[in-house]
């Protein structure tokens, strides 16, 4: 039977703040193991996609053929039960995985001719294609080994904060907040360099105060801050991972 | 899903690492600089509507000693009041955990970005008249700076110039008062200003300030017997630096001052800030400066410019009376 999984699913049945998806995704009860890996593959997808393509060189067509059946793989044959938070980094752990997948690519080439895979995962390969293209990224400078954990790490983080990013606009769209989203949009997500507009700028361009551009924006951050925490505790398995996890990739540190 | 650049990302980090200020009354609008164990930011006070500067520690401080030093700086800043050093409006700590303080958003340039062209020696030694002043005051409150460098100077827009990051400013034992006589600021209480308290004050052996502007003495870690001829130091290193760059060699006087200030012996060096300063004054009234002992023929080329109009006058008319008369001989 065919089982089709989604990605971005809301994580917010869960809560939020506890919730660990690399604990739930070991867990037996199924609907909790599914929601968990729908939430690590959300956040590691396309970095691992383009992990394949640079890392490995393979071209668009090979690579999206070896994510979908890395992450097929992860869901069906539990690789993450092998995951020691004590030992390695969740993204760590996928790289050395991928790597040891990718490196079989023929067999797995020939399990999919056989019949293909009983989960098929939607992922949006072409907008990562089109990052790779916008991101002008120097393929083989960045397959570098010393640059490839860098590479990685900064994909990470790019792909969590994407994903915190849509989180965010459904829950402004969600409290009748789209003015914060577009202002937090255009003033924090635009690529303006020298030309990115002013408070002063955008209150006129939205016919609000300039007192009002700094409260939205500055719901607007603090939400995505809880947003993209909320994200990366769900990457983690214990307080102590989570909070050096939070100084490494934002910064923050979490007493 | 937008994407997202490698800029946007760096934006988004910053964002993500901003203290939490809800529930106060500022927002925070840009970040505009960082010291050693904090960020200034510069936002709105919501209540008077007016733009401030907000230092804040990186991250909640676990250990509790960062955020001790942040808030001594708070209360240092808040006993000196001074034209010549940023008033603090407040401090507290944030919902997240960090000890910020609220002071005064100064617009303006620092010390370290001189413009080689624009910057006189004259208004060097004017700014760095008005450093030397705010430090012998600061010296009178019992208080030592012991990281002056150019980068802690600014100079404002209308010529104000500030002394700033007193973070690890030293509190003399003599101008200590009875911690009794401080009230809490907020739910911060103050903090312990004894020398043996080791959360706030720093230990013997370790090693605060500027590698280049610190004294010998604080290089070698002696906390414990450091005095204002340490501050002295740095600011002889100050005047050096203001000497650099300028069109020809610096004047030998002024190069004497700072080779005084400079002296490995502290006690060969200023007695005082405020000694120093009149040194810089006297130089640039053309009188002599103690830093540099006279012959007979400086002292007589000193003169000479300090009166060169008045000399240049009575020469011009001791020439046409001269002209004068030879014109009537005839």
């Amino acid at each position: 039977m065919r089982q089709d999984t989604q990605i971005g699913g809301s994580s917010s049945k869960f809560p939020a703040t506890q919730w660990s998806a690399i604990r739930a995704a070991r867990s037996n009860d199924a609907t909790e193991r599914t929601r968990a890996l729908e939430t690590i593959i959300a956040s590691y997808w396309k970095p691992i996609y383009k992990y394949i393509r640079i890392r490995w060189g393979k071209t668009g067509e090979d690579a999206k053929d070896l994510t979908q059946e890395f992450f097929a793989r992860l869901i069906e044959s539990k690789y993450l039960d092998d995951f020691d938070p004590s030992k390695a980094r969740l993204r760590t752990f996928l790289r050395i995985c991928t790597d040891h997948f990718v490196a079989n690519e023929a067999k797995a080439a020939k399990r999919l001719k056989r019949g293909g895979r009983a989960v098929h995962i939607s992922l949006d390969f072409p907008l990562a294609e089109s990052e790779l293209t916008r991101a002008n990224v120097t393929l083989t400078a960045a397959a570098s080994p010393e640059r490839i954990d860098e590479f990685l790490e900064k994909e990470f983080l790019r792909s969590l904060f994407g994903v915190a990013v849509e989180e965010l606009r459904m829950f402004c769209q969600s409290r009748g907040k789209e003015t914060h989203f577009r202002l937090f949009e255009i003033y924090d997500l635009g690529d303006d360099g020298p030309q990115r507009p002013s408070y002063a700028d955008l209150g006129a361009q939205f016919k609000i105060a300039i007192t009002d551009v700094t409260n939205y924006l500055a719901f607007a951050r603090r939400e995505f801050r809880r947003i993209a925490l909320e994200k990366l505790r769900e990457m983690t398995t214990s307080e102590d991972e989570y909070r050096r996890e939070a100084r490494a990739l934002l910064g923050v540190d979490l007493s | 899903m937008s994407w997202l650049s490698d800029e946007t990302v760096s934006r988004l980090q910053a964002a993500g690492a901003l203290p939490d200020f809800e529930g106060t009354r500022y927002r925070v609008m840009d970040r505009v600089g960082s010291g050693g164990m904090g960020v200034v930011y510069l936002a709105e006070d919501s209540i008077l509507g007016r733009r401030v500067a907000l230092k804040a520690l990186d991250f909640p401080d676990a250990s509790g000693e960062l955020a001790a030093r942040l808030l001594r700086e708070a209360h240092i800043l808040a006993r000196l009041e001074h034209p010549g050093i940023v008033p603090v409006h407040d401090a507290g700590t944030l919902a997240d955990g960090r000890v910020f303080y609220a002071m005064k958003f100064v617009e303006g340039r620092r010390l370290d970005r001189l413009d080689a062209q624009k910057d006189s020696l004259f208004d060097r030694l004017r700014i760095f008249q008005r450093i030397c002043d705010t430090v012998a005051f600061a010296h009178a409150r019992g208080i030592l700076h012991r990281d002056l460098k150019p980068s802690n100077v600014m100079v404002g827009s209308f010529g104000e110039v500030l002394v700033m990051d007193w973070g690890v400013a030293k509190i003399l034992p003599s101008s200590l008062e009875r911690p009794s006589e401080r009230a809490p600021v907020g739910n911060v209480s103050p903090p312990n200003d004894s020398p043996t308290a080791a959360p706030s004050e720093t230990a013997h052996g370790e090693v605060l300030g500027t590698v280049g502007y610190m004294s010998p003495e604080q290089a070698r870690g002696e906390i414990a017997s450091l005095d204002t001829r340490s501050d002295i130091f740095s600011l002889g290193a100050v005047l050096q630096y203001l000497l650099t760059n300028l069109p020809g060699s610096p004047p030998r006087p002024l190069s004497a001052i700072a080779r005084k200030a400079m002296q490995s012996d502290r006690d060969s060096r200023y007695a005082s800030a405020i000694c120093l300063g009149q040194d810089i004054g006297s130089y640039l009234d053309g009188l002599p400066v103690s830093a540099y002992p006279e012959n007979i023929f400086r002292k007589m080329a000193r003169w000479a410019s300090r009166y060169r109009v008045a000399i240049v006058l009575v020469l011009t008319y001791l020439v046409a009376r001269a002209l004068l008369l030879l014109w009537f001989r005839r």
